[in-house]
């Protein structure tokens, strides 16, 4: 692996020099940082889409370059130098774990733009933004609550970050309020992107009961398991995951960032680019549901689309009162709901999760 | 904590499953060093044949040519470490080691247009009534065919290894290699057949992991399966049957802990993941004490003028 990306690296350089003394720097250059295989069919391939968009959309005037399987940590480091070296305007950094990579090259770089998805660290020239993924997750919750038999729902998480962690919490509050006997098993795979790791982890949740795997890893591999057990459901993740539909996958949370990385490739072209927090939901369009599939009973579907509705148009929260922590002490009084800071350090269970989030 | 929630028959069916992979790659490399050669390539032979073995599944349609195409790709990588160490004698660990390094990059180079596919599925061999037996059934005959060779070749490999001319004669060449010589034996020819024969071993083992166990390919998917098939043959001081159980324990642990994890038990991954290690690690110290279970000419390069 580290071969492989020593050479992708060292082909990436090559090719970017030889590009940007050909034209001049005339094109506007943007360069994506990912943290799997574009062909991962999930969180990767969407940011992929995103990327593509922009290409189409702006054509001549922007070149885009991509690096991708970059392992969070000092290899990231390396690649945004490189990229930022070659003369990138713009480098959109994909994963939570190049946060402080990015926040370090950005400093070296004072010129060059930098976006940083589902971190929460910026400056003058380090823009953040995400996705409001609970929010598809409370749709996930509801359908799975409704329609698990066994009342044992499985979760599969990668690390132990607000953002994962958010994601249990508001799936849990919304399969318990269709059915409070529900019960979450939540395996950690420390991992975004192992399939073997994530087969087994789905394996071992529907071993032990779970009729619904939820994952919050980026792989189809859950999505395989699930199909070869035959009677559990699933939902995809980042991506639509349709070629498990209509059955495992019921439905799905889509990103949509072609917008956004339109947006702000077209800011960086105008000069009107600043720093910026961007938290975006199922309202503006960043975080999409897949087609409810015909697994789903009517009612169930229904309700779960008058769900999506509300929380599109914001007269409903995930995060509404009242709710408890894990401890039972209060999180959030009768009707009232969560600000965005609570949220974005989000790092206890809500009451009835069971277990301890490693630390 | 719910421990009752894991279920034993389940976490016994799945840990075979997760052991069968580390089966074919130890035992080939237990051939490979019982005829005196250490190929430490094991990781990098194993990812070639999953590759291998997913790309012809995909584009064959059958499950059954992806592995013999696993088995021969494995076997063809393999040809380059003979190459390298019987003919050039060049150094067994180095050699070893470049094999794993380029297994990788090659392996990722032939996935380009595999990553995200689906493959055909195998089907489990249908015992008829046999599965239906309470407990014995749900573990032993639910399985695909490629499980059960495993078994197979274990319990074949032991045969030879003891009661066979052709078992005591690559014993011998790993033993005193100048001693086979001295009685005519082809101990360069031999090595090779008994490398190649390691390396389609570590093929199928791959292509298991890609064809059954995700199944998926992915840039890398073995993660360090090959290793743990170098540590498991020392653990299993070159026995076959030592062998399986030392794979059904370095498979089972990963599946415990994944099942403690879902029964609410926390206890930190890291320590399970290492457990194969420091169990080997533990063995080799026992083992140390009785010289006479390695191979005598293991990692020694052998040329007939010497």
């Amino acid at each position: 692996m580290k071969f492989t990306k020593l050479l992708t690296g060292a082909a990436l350089a090559l090719g970017l020099a030889t590009g940007a003394y050909a034209d001049g720097h005339a094109k506007t250059k943007i360069g994506f940082v990912y943290v799997g295989p574009v062909g991962d069919g999930g969180w990767t391939y969407e940011h992929n889409k995103g990327r593509l968009a922009v290409e189409a959309e702006f054509g001549d005037k922007v070149e885009t370059v991509f690096v991708e399987n970059v392992a969070e940590g000092p290899d990231s480091e390396r690649v945004m130098t490189q990229m930022a070296l070659d003369g990138a305007d713009l480098i959109f950094t994909t994963s939570f774990g190049y946060m402080d990579p990015t926040i370090n090259v950005a400093a070296k770089f004072p010129d060059v733009k930098f976006e940083h998805a589902t971190g929460y660290k910026r400056a003058d020239n380090v823009s953040t933004y995400s996705a409001r993924f609970y929010e598809g997750r409370a749709i996930q919750g509801h359908i799975a609550g409704s329609m698990t038999k066994s009342n044992i729902i499985g979760y599969i998480g990668s690390y132990p970050i607000p953002e994962v962690i958010r994601g249990i919490n508001s799936a849990f509050i919304h399969a318990r309020k269709v059915n409070p006997d529900v019960e979450f098993k939540i395996v950690w795979a420390y991992t975004w992107f192992d399939p073997a790791k994530e087969a087994d982890a789905a394996k071992v949740l529907i071993e032990q009961g779970a009729d619904v795997v939820l994952q919050h890893t980026d792989s189809t591999a859950p999505q395989a398991a699930a199909q070869e057990a035959g009677n559990v459901i699933t939902f995809g993740q980042a991506s639509d995951m349709g070629q498990y539909a209509p059955f495992p996958r019921v439905s799905s949370i889509i990103d949509d960032w072609a917008p956004y990385y339109i947006a702000r490739t077209k800011a960086v072209m105008d000069g009107t680019w600043t720093s910026t927090d961007t938290w975006d939901g199922i309202g503006p369009g960043m975080v999409g549901i897949g087609e409810i599939s015909d697994a789903v009973p009517a009612d169930v579907k229904a309700e779960a689309l008058a769900l999506k509705a509300a929380l599109a148009d914001g007269s409903y929260h995930a995060f509404t009162g009242p709710l408890n922590k894990q401890d039972g002490t209060q999180f959030l009084a009768d009707g009232e709901t969560a600000d965005d800071g609570t949220l974005a350090g989000m790092n206890f269970y809500v009451e009835g999760i069971v277990g301890d989030i490693p630390q | 904590m719910d421990l009752s929630s894991i279920n034993p028959i389940l976490f016994v069916a799945g840990f075979l499953v997760a052991a069968t992979p580390l089966i074919f790659a130890a035992l080939g490399e237990l051939v490979v060093e019982k005829s005196g050669t250490l190929n430490l390539g094991v990781e990098g032979m194993m990812i070639i044949g999953a590759i291998c073995g997913f790309a012809t599944a995909v584009e064959t349609g059958s499950p059954l040519l992806g592995f013999v195409a696993a088995a021969a790709g494995g076997a063809g990588l393999s040809l380059l470490f003979a190459f390298l160490t019987q003919v050039t004698l060049a150094n067994q660990v180095a050699s070893g080691l470049a094999l794993t390094l380029f297994g990788l990059g090659m392996s990722s180079l032939l996935g380009q247009s595999y990553v995200g596919v689906k493959p055909p599925r195998m089907g489990d061999i249908n015992f008829g009534p046999l599965a239906d037996i309470p407990v014995i059934g749900p573990i032993l005959f639910t399985h695909d065919i490629i499980l059960y060779l495993g078994f197979v070749l274990v319990a074949a490999t032991w045969a030879v290894l003891k009661f066979t001319r052709a078992g005591l004669i690559l014993r011998a060449v790993g033993e005193s290699h100048d001693a086979a010589h001295a009685l005519g034996y082809k101990v360069v020819r031999i090595r090779t057949l008994a490398i190649m024969f390691g390396g389609a071993c570590a093929g199928i083992g791959g292509a298991y992991i890609s064809l059954i166990r995700v199944p998926q390919w992915t840039e890398g998917m073995t993660a360090g399966v090959g290793w743990i098939a170098l540590a498991l043959v020392v653990f299993a001081s070159w026995k076959p049957w030592r062998l399986l159980l030392g794979a059904y324990l370095f498979g089972g642990i990963t599946q415990l802990q994944l099942n403690l994890q879902g029964a609410g038990v926390a206890i930190p991954v890291e320590y399970l993941a290492m457990s194969p290690y420091v169990i080997t690690i533990v063995v080799l110290v026992i083992l140390s004490r009785d010289k006479s279970a390695a191979p005598a000419c293991l990692g020694r390069t052998f040329h007939a003028s010497s």
